[in-house]
């Protein structure tokens, strides 16, 4: 660590509270810039040697993720509903975040992404909204976000992309046996696979070496630094600076306020659970869908009643799931898909909403194996197979190398009934309240992974899968959701949204938001690429504002 | 007396659990742990190769129950009570689970199968069958190697089948022409 440390009586130009895919850009963004800059991660400061390839820690224990024994989540599916502690969202908790650790794919927005509301109309019992900006505002943002970060692909692969102003800076990965077999039958039925844009490197970048394929991605920290985390890229760039302070293991509980209205700093535990005060001219919160949202709630004043940011009472509503389905097929020949990256091929052409299928929503398929050894016992195989004895244990040993799963990544509706909200009950480790989220879908949401599993069922069909099968098509099937979007959402009008068109929130002229929350629509899910653009778009205005003195 | 057989492979089972200083039990006592790996057996049985009990399985058991599964500990105390009431149900002669013959011990599984300790059991049997052997389960790598997961920390194309023959066309010399 070579960043440098300020005591906690300064005040510091910027305090960017996360520092996870979005707070690791704006972080370094700032301190490049020439401002101070200290970030309150609440997770620990981990490195590469700090990993292993231990499922049990990272898959069935929260090994980088947040831990329900120390920070409980309550979940209900309605508000007439009692909320009972279950994992119902899950996200990175470490500095680097979710980047950390997530599967590494790598989509930008299509252009119609911001403006479906336009192009699609209404949707009764849901809040389908244009977003204030367009694909092309961002475009240079995700340019400058594949180039910084290290992103492989092919541009042109996928015919529905929207225009990029350059290649990715990387050839795409290798293909697996799964992307060959998902190649070789969406083009029989005249569909357009296309290599998956991945925050992997194919080839040595900016002084990292290339992936070696060692198959543990999702879920996983990469001991040889070849996902493109923030922890590993723009963070040491930050601190390099020597105007950056990343500062682990302090967990924020309140975002403070001066007679005027603008935050001064943030109160934070930290490693010994005291508490500090740390100032600041201005305040970044990147702390993710879920944990941005509760912050604010926490954040009351006798100025800002309903929570912080919240006049337009919509701090937390509005909450976007981790859509999809699968579907997995067993093959004659092996495939060997433990090693490799998960994802090498997937298709898009089923992305756009399309008023003739009857309902709003679309998704994207991709072919992949995420499991491992024992996660595919305990769930990778068909659901009528059997659970314990000689044919079990026959099965998932045949089965484990030649299968693979197709899955839909889709569309999550905004309805202003799906909330995170504080617990009026349930208290966390340090006795702050434990998130409590009220989701359920939305008729359109289901009807569309329903209408995309028949899709990747064909698609399992032409690739001559001997035998196909989908795991139960619940809710409780797609928990915890990874992906946090939409609770603090962007928009022009203050009744209306949280921040601004650039992630400024409307109420506190030098706080800003930027993360999952922001989001008006949740796309096809795959959020990171957005979110980072979002971010160094963001990082970019507030250091245009703060030049202008328009944030002291 | 068909459970003859199974009784004596049980007790020197418990026995062996018992003496060898290589691994002591940390949490369970032997006669817990005999009839815990009795089930184990059963879920992944050692037809086929090895099964839980040449894993060690009830090693790995045994310290999760004192390391991060602890606090299932309650969890595996009632649900053996309930397990040894059903045996006694369906079996009043017998003693323990471990001296059951194979058919018995099934039909013993079959009816607590639906329980959730049975789920537990099931998903400790197998995290310690195919889990890091570094947590005193899958023995030798012998779970990865009966899965055919040859766990190394890289790996050069082609991984599969599939993919290698997308290798070989683009390797042959008369690819050039291939549309």
């Amino acid at each position: 660590m070579t960043g440098v440390t300020f005591p906690t009586t300064e005040t510091v130009d910027f305090l960017v509270i996360g520092a996870g895919a979005a707070g690791g850009v704006v972080a370094k963004e700032l301190a490049v810039a020439g401002f101070r800059v200290v970030v309150l991660e609440q997770g620990p400061y981990l490195r590469e040697r700090d990993y292993s390839h231990d499922e049990i820690k990272y898959t069935f224990e929260p090994g980088l993720t947040n831990d329900p024994k120390i920070q409980p989540v309550t979940y209900r599916r309605s508000e007439a509903d009692r909320a009972a502690p279950v994992k119902a969202i899950e996200y990175g908790r470490q500095v680097g975040g979710g980047s950390v650790h997530f599967t590494a794919n790598y989509w930008r927005f299509h252009e119609s992404d911001f403006h479906e509301r336009s192009l699609f109309g209404e949707v009764a019992g849901a809040d389908l909204r244009d977003w204030p900006i367009a694909y092309a505002d961002l475009e240079p943002y995700y340019t400058k976000a594949e180039y910084e970060l290290g992103i492989s692909g092919l541009a042109g692969a996928n015919p529905f992309d929207a225009p990029r102003s350059k290649p990715y800076p990387l050839p795409p990965m290798p293909v697996k046996s799964s992307g060959v077999l998902f190649d070789r039958a969406t083009k029989k039925l005249g569909l357009h696979p296309f290599p998956a844009p991945v925050a992997i490197l194919s080839q040595p970048y900016q002084g990292r070496g290339a992936c070696v394929n060692c198959g543990f991605c999702e879920s996983f920290g990469c001991e040889m630094r070849a996902k493109s985390s923030t922890l590993v890229t723009v963070i040491p760039l930050a601190e390099k600076t020597g105007r950056c302070e990343i500062r682990p293991d302090c967990y924020v509980r309140k975002i403070e306020t001066d007679g005027a209205g603008r935050a001064t700093g943030a109160v934070y535990f930290d490693r010994s659970r005291r508490e500090i005060f740390q100032r600041a001219k201005a305040v970044f919160v990147c702390a993710n869908g879920v944990e941005t949202p509760k912050l604010l709630l926490m954040s009351k004043s006798r100025r800002f009643p309903e929570g912080l940011a919240n006049s337009s009472g919509l701090v937390g509503t509005h909450l976007m799931w981790d859509n999809g389905a699968e579907a997995q097929g067993l093959f004659e020949h092996p495939l060997n898909e433990y090693k490799g990256i998960q994802v090498t091929r997937l298709i898009h052409d089923y992305y756009a909403a399309d008023p003739k299928r009857g309902f709003y929503g679309g998704g994207g398929i991709d072919a992949r194996f995420d499991f491992y050894p024992a996660g595919f016992a305990l769930h990778g195989l068909p659901p009528e197979a059997p659970k314990w004895g000689s044919e079990y244990k026959t099965m998932f040993e045949t089965y484990f190398n030649r299968t693979m799963l197709l899955m839909s990544h889709t569309t999550s509706l905004a309805q202003a009934k799906n909330t995170i909200t504080l617990d009026p009950e349930v208290k966390d480790a340090c006795g702050l309240p434990a998130v409590r989220v009220t989701f359920d879908y939305h008729p359109d949401d289901l009807a569309t992974m329903k209408w995309m599993l028949a899709r990747q069922v064909e698609i399992l069909e032409a690739a001559g899968a001997q035998r196909i099968w989908s795991q139960p098509f619940d809710l409780a099937d797609n928990m915890p959701s990874r992906h946090l979007m939409g609770t603090c959402r962007m928009g022009t009008d203050p009744a209306a949204s949280v921040v601004n068109a650039h992630s400024r929130t409307h109420d506190v002229p030098n706080l800003f938001l930027v993360d999952g929350s922001n989001f008006v629509t949740a796309a096809r899910q795959q959020p990171t690429a957005t979110i980072q653009a979002l971010a160094y778009r963001a990082a970019d205005y507030a250091t245009q504002a703060a030049k202008r003195g328009d944030l002291s | 007396m068909a459970a003859w057989p199974a009784v004596v492979a049980a007790r020197e089972h418990a026995h062996t659990v018992v003496a060898s200083p290589a691994a002591p039990l940390e949490t369970l006592d032997a006669d817990t742990a005999a009839e815990i790996e009795a089930l184990a057996a059963q879920i992944i049985p050692s037809t086929g190769g090895p099964g839980a009990r040449e894993a060690g399985v009830i090693y790995f058991i045994d310290r999760a129950l004192s390391t991060f599964a602890a606090g299932d500990r309650a969890a595996y105390r009632t649900g053996m009570a309930e397990v040894q009431a059903k045996r006694k149900h369906l079996f009043p002669q017998s003693t323990t689970v471990a001296s059951l013959t194979g058919a018995q011990q099934m039909t013993l599984i079959r009816a607590i199968e639906t329980s959730n300790f049975f789920e537990l059991l099931r998903t400790h049997t197998v995290l310690g069958f195919l889990g890091n052997p570094s947590y005193g389960g899958n023995r030798g790598e012998v779970g990865w190697k009966q899965i055919g997961f040859d766990h190394r920390m890289m790996y050069q194309p082609p991984f599969g089948y599939y993919d290698a023959q997308i290798a070989q066309e683009t390797a042959a010399p008369n690819s050039g022409d291939r549309k």
